[in-house]
């Protein structure tokens, strides 16, 4: 069995929760359990954040592809922005969070935390982030 | 149709109190949270328990937010305890290391006891 659902929000508030419902719905047919729905659900929403905060996307939008197979669900989410590079982002730590301004930039280490795979090609055009989880 | 606002129900007692929360823990639910925590900070509170029973989902910029409030609860001395916390919101705190400066406990009744 392989089917996959392909759609594209547009980039304004909340949408990624909408995005989230259409993964929950296919992991549900895959009768994934509830905590790894909730793990690809908090995965996705900070795949979708880091494509509508950071792309500076002109179309203003991001392009969601979700595969079901006998043993895993993929989500890949595209955006045609000005892409990053991965290695440069620093890891994140708690203590050092603590006393500084900037307390942001967890996205990154949640999804690779709560997914089996992630893997992350950008260049100038854009980004794609594909997350696996496995049944 | 889109997660609802969220909204906060906060309950005092006389050496903590208790903020309810209900809906998605974004950018502006965590400032709601801030905000409220800092009111009750100026009333003179510092322990805080924060029961997310009815908020299922949350950000990592919500979160981000939470992550001032445990600093201002630490120059107070204070503590910050979680409640009702799905298993992945759990997981989340803890991979992030939150739980090296806050505690988690399944429901606010513990949470209240370990306070008492």
């Amino acid at each position: 069995m392989e089917e996959e659902i392909t759609f594209t929000v547009p980039i304004c508030p909340d949408m990624e929760l909408e995005v989230t419902r259409v993964a929950s719905s296919v992991a549900e047919a895959m009768r994934l359990g509830k905590d790894k729905i909730d793990e690809i659900k908090l995965a996705l929403i900070e795949a979708c954040l880091n494509a509508f905060e950071h792309s500076k996307s002109k179309e203003k939008k991001v392009h969601i592809k979700i595969r079901m197979t006998d043993d895993r669900l993929e989500i890949i989410v595209r955006d045609y922005g000005v892409g990053f590079d991965p290695s440069k982002v620093k890891e994140p730590k708690i203590e050092e969070k603590l006393k500084s301004p900037r307390k942001r930039g967890w996205g990154l280490k949640i999804m690779r935390s709560l997914m089996d795979s992630v893997v992350i090609n950008s260049h100038k055009g854009g980004t794609k982030i594909i997350m696996t989880k496995r049944r | 149709m889109l997660e609802q606002e969220l909204t906060l129900t906060a309950r005092k007692e006389d050496k903590y109190a208790v903020i309810t929360t209900e809906g998605y823990i974004n950018n502006p639910g965590g400032e709601k949270i801030a905000h409220m925590c800092y009111q009750l900070m100026d009333e003179g509170y510092k322990h805080f328990i924060l029961n997310f029973s009815k908020s299922k989902v949350i950000n990592s910029i919500g979160i981000s937010i939470l992550i001032e409030i445990i600093e201002k609860i630490l120059e107070l001395k204070g503590s910050l305890s979680f409640c009702g916390l799905t298993n992945t919101i759990a997981k989340t705190f803890r991979i992030m290391g939150l739980t090296q400066y806050t505690k988690i406990f399944p429901t606010e009744e513990e949470a209240i006891k370990a306070l008492s």
